[in-house]
This record gives C-alpha cells, structure tokens and sequence, in this order.
C-alpha cells in the first residue's frame, strides 16, 4: 500500500543513477569508443578533428615491448597475491583461531596496515630501501656486509611487491578467520573422535569447508593486483629503473597523464578491465565444483526441456 | 570465535604464539621506525636510525609545517573525503531504498548495472571524467576529486545497503503509514534510523578509501598549492627525498589522524572493510 504510489520513486532513484551514469557508464563506453579513435588534445578543440583509426592502438598495444613488462608484472602479482597475502594470511588465520587469548590484539595489529594508505607505505619502504643510509643497509652495514642497491634493475620488481603484499596480508586475515569461525566447533570434535590430528583436520575439514571464502578472498586479490597503482608509482615513479618495474595501471597513467596520449591510454585501460574480468571468470570456474556444474547444467536443461513440452502442449 | 575451545593447551601452542608475535613485531616495526626516526636529524637518521633519539627534536615537524602546505593539506583531504563520505550516504540509502521497497519494470536491469559497475576500475572511466572537469573548468578544484570519488563508491555502497535494508521487516513502515505518515516521513524518520549500522560501514570505508587514494588527486588536482595530502606527501619525496628526517615526519604526520581514529573504532573499521567481502 505505503508503496503503490510510484512518483516518489524518481526522488530515490534518479541522483544516484544520475550520478553513476555520468561518471560512470558513460565514461566507461566514451573510454572504449576513444580507444578507437586518434585524439589530438583530450578537450576537442574547433578545427582540430579526431581521426578514427581503427584497431591501430590495439596493434601498438599488442607489440609494444612496455606493454608486456607491464603485463607480465601485473599477472606476476596477481600470483604472488595468492600465494603470499592469501597464503599467509590463511596460515595466520588458523593460527589465531588455535589461540584462546589475544586473538582481538592481533586482529587490530595485522589490520593495521591496510588503513595506512599506499602514498604512505611507499614512502616509508623508500626509507627502508634507501642506499645512502637505508634502514635495510644499515642491518647490512651492521653485519659488516657491503650495502646493497635495492631498487637496481634486478631487484626493484621484487622490492616493490614486498610492501604491496605486506601491507594487505591483515585484509585477507581477517575474512579467513571470519570464515573460519563459521565452521561448527562439532565437526572439528567429530573428527578427532575419529582420530584424526589437528593438522590434519586443516586438510580434511577446514580447507574444503573454506572453499567460499577462499573464492572470494582469491577473486579480490587478484582483482586488486590489477588496481595497484598508488604504490609502485610512489616507490618507482614511471616504472624506474628503465621501465621495469611498470604495472599495467602505472604504464596507463604514463601515457595518459605524462605523454598526454589519450587515445592509447584509453587503450591500456581496455585492456585492464578485459583482464579483470577474464581472470574473475577464470577463477570462478576453477573453483566451481565440476559435479555441481554438471548438476546445474543437467537442471537448466530440466527446465528448458519441460518448457519446450509445456508450449508444445498448450 | 576460538575453534579449539574444547582442546587440552599442548606445547605446540607456544610456537603458535611466538610466531603470530614475530608477524605482529614485522607488521608493527616499520611505522615505530619512522616515528622514532621523525625525531632525529636527518645525519643521525642515517648513523642510527635503530636506536633512540639521543635528543628528541621537533625539528623536522617544524620543518614540515613551515616548508609545506600540510594543515591546508589536511584541510583539502578532510573536505574531499568529508563530502564524498557524506554523498555516498545519502545516495546509496536512497538508492537502496528505492531498490528495496518498490516494484517497478527494469529493476533487475537497474540492479544488474550497479553490480557490473563493480568491474569498472577507475583506470577505465578517469580520462572521459578528466575532459568533463577539464570542460567545466574544474580542475584544481576540490570537486574534481568529488564527484568521481562518490561516483566511484557509489556502486559498492548500495550493494551493501540494499543487503541491509532487505532485512529490515516492512510491518513498521505499513504501520507509520496507516498512521498518516509519507514515505519520506517514513525513510527519514524509520527506514535511515534503522539502517544506522550499515551506514557507519558505508561511511568507513568510503572515507578511508577517499582520504588513502592518490590516482584521482594526482590527475584532477593541478596546482601545488592545493594539493591534498597524498599528493602533497608525493611531491615532498620527489623533492626533499633525501632529507631522511623530514621525510620520516611527513610519513608520521599522514599516518597519524587515521591511527587515532583506527585505535579508538577498530571494530567498526575492520568490519567497515570487509563486510562487502565476507557477504560475497
């Protein structure tokens, strides 16, 4: 009743919409279609007309050498942030849920770092990194070893993610352990009656029963290692040294915003979003249980089937 | 939330302590560090930047407050960030509440848009927003960084608020109704009211998510002189780089207000954060 009237429904809905298809929507189709497109300044100017082109940024793209450093150092940190943040904070995770005490303080403490924000993080690695008096050289000069270039061309990738990987691990902590405290204590108590150890019940119990989380925490990772942008541009401004160290979002804002070429920009970022979500859909489709696809395929068919019989009967 | 509540204590639990204290020393050690370092000059910085300050100064604060625009910094960020958190609320609950309580044709079309929105990373939809601030005249100004940043939270907020709002029994409403209120009076006076929880976490993260970023400062904001503060800091690396101390102090000066707020609303914040993530 309360709800019948529809009139008051655009005073919901249209600032909200309004606002996302301005800054949203339509940039995002603008972005695809400017990809497609030579610009020659980002405002067109009278008189000045913008050529189309074509698939010819897309050919640039495909053979630029900076393309893919940029790429394989972005599909490179999507694995690491697998491996490591979730990795890492999956084995925290059991750990804290092992413990009977402090197990708030070390929420808060591993949380910590991913309210800091990147610019920060990036800063203070810098200090740690520095040759001249770094914190990492002076444990190395306090050894007596010889001081160490840290963001040379061999090292800066690796250098780069430590911080980036470090400072989200607390992210992924604590969804885990969130999940982790979903598994009923009784199954867990079931098995040691069954005589099986608490190491093994992790393989037996709580990786299986974790699979939802892990999806989830997964699918953010590696969604988010194509995000990073904040960090490695603090640390390694331009993908220094020599290029190396460039991210697919850093190289799209070299070109954009430092060379002012819109137009492959533009590109670059195509690239990002299709990336994202082919890996997305990837990852849901590893991790889809094979025996639930067939169920849900053989359902669908059910339905279509039974459709099709209730048309033709009618 | 302990798994293992039933179990007999075993030697095993000391090494579970000793490492979870290691990660928390690795987690913890890099801000000490700087804060400690922030009260040294830059030669001691240098010499031993592992013991403590032989003399406490405040050099490098002073440093920093003289030399650089940080309490305008500060002033910017606050007043971006403060909108954006303050736009996103409201947006997003009215969304969600459209989305909630009417039936209306397109709705799983509507509903469907802001979860792909999901997938637009902001690398996506920055130069087409640029050219519009451009076109308006608004770039260097607060609200080139405005707009998209609400724009950008928006999407994720409603999904959290709808959740919310989908709980909330109808009968109170029905009831406010037949007692001769409109559905304004109802949104306003129940609907909001009730959502209160979700909305502290719409508001976390989008103030946090705001106030961290650096991409959209950096494209939308061009004069120095009104730089936020994660462009401020940006620039104060590339300039002053190897002064170690003012560096360390600058770091300190960003990283404190929110330490403050996280220590005295880490449970909000925590859940803040994640709450998008648990729900899937």
């Amino acid at each position: 009743m309360l709800y019948k009237k529809e009139w008051p429904l655009l005073i919901f809905l249209v600032p909200g919409l309004l606002f996302m298809m301005v800054f949203l929507y339509v940039p995002f189709l603008e972005n695809i279609k400017n990809s497609f497109y030579n610009m020659t300044a980002v405002v067109k100017m009278p008189g000045t007309d913008w050529k189309f082109i074509g698939w010819e940024n897309y050919k640039r793209m495909f053979t630029d050498p900076d393309v893919r450093t940029a790429l394989i150092n972005s599909v490179k940190m999507m694995v690491l942030t697998v491996i490591f943040e979730v990795g890492i904070a999956f084995v925290l995770a059991v750990l804290v849920s092992q413990i009977k005490r402090l197990q708030q303080l070390f929420r808060t403490v591993y949380f910590f770092p991913v309210v800091i924000s990147a610019t920060a993080i990036g800063l203070m690695f810098k200090l740690f990194y520095n040759y001249n008096g770094g914190m990492l050289n002076q444990i190395l000069e306090f050894f007596g070893a010889a001081p160490v270039n840290w963001l040379s061309p061999e090292l800066a990738f690796l250098m780069v993610c430590i911080p980036t990987l470090w400072s989200y691990i607390g992210f992924y902590f604590v969804i885990l352990l969130t999940g982790l405290s979903d598994i009923p204590d009784d199954v867990y108590e079931a098995a040691s009656i069954d005589g099986c150890s608490r190491f093994m019940q992790v393989f037996y119990i709580t990786l299986p029963m974790m699979k939802p989380v892990f999806f989830t925490s997964v699918t953010l990772a590696v969604t988010g290692a194509l995000k990073v942008f904040d960090l490695p541009w603090v640390m390694v401004p331009n993908g220094a040294p020599q290029g190396v160290t460039h991210f697919l979002g850093t190289y799209m804002y070299q070109q954009s915003f430092g060379l002012n070429d819109y137009d492959y920009g533009s590109t670059l970022a195509v690239l990002i979003v299709v990336l994202g979500i082919a890996v997305s859909r990837g990852i849901g489709y590893l991790t889809d249980d094979p025996e639930e696809r067939k169920e849900r395929k053989a359902k669908r068919m059910q339905k279509k089937a039974l459709k099709t019989a209730g048309k033709g009967a009618a | 939330m302990t798994v293992g509540k039933k179990r007999k204590v075993k030697p095993g639990t000391a090494v579970i302590y000793i490492v979870l204290i290691l990660w928390a020393v690795l987690t913890i050690f890099p801000f000490v560090w700087v804060v400690l370092n922030s009260f040294k000059p830059s030669a001691e910085v240098l010499r031993s930047s592992f013991a403590l300050p032989s003399q406490a100064t405040m050099m490098n604060y002073e440093n920093a407050f003289s030399k650089l625009n940080v309490l305008k910094a500060y002033g910017y960020s606050f007043t971006i960030s403060g909108v954006v958190t303050v736009g996103v609320m409201v947006f997003a609950s009215l969304l969600s509440f459209g989305l909630t309580r009417y039936q209306f044709r397109g709705k799983q079309l509507v509903r469907s848009l802001i979860v792909a929105s999901l997938m637009f990373p902001v690398f996506a939809t920055i130069i087409p927003v640029f050219r519009m601030m451009v076109e308006w005249n608004l770039l260097s100004k607060n609200l080139a960084v405005i707009l998209p940043q609400i724009a950008g939270n928006l999407s994720f907020a409603t999904i959290v608020m709808t959740g919310f709002m989908q709980s909330i029994p109808i009968e109170m409403e029905e009831a406010a109704y037949m007692e001769g209120a409109s559905v304004f009076q109802v949104f306003f006076r129940i609907v909001v009211p009730l959502c209160r929880p979700s909305l502290a976490t719409v508001a976390i993260f989008s103030f946090l998510w705001s106030y961290n970023d650096l991409f959209v400062q950096k494209i939308m904001i061009r004069d120095p002189m009104k730089y936020p503060i994660s462009t401020l800091l940006e620039q104060i690396s590339s300039q002053y780089g190897t002064d170690f101390g003012l560096m360390a102090a600058s770091v300190t000066i960003i990283v404190v207000p929110v330490m403050l707020v996280y220590i005295v609303l880490q449970k909000n914040i925590i859940k803040g954060l994640t709450a998008g993530a648990v729900k899937g």
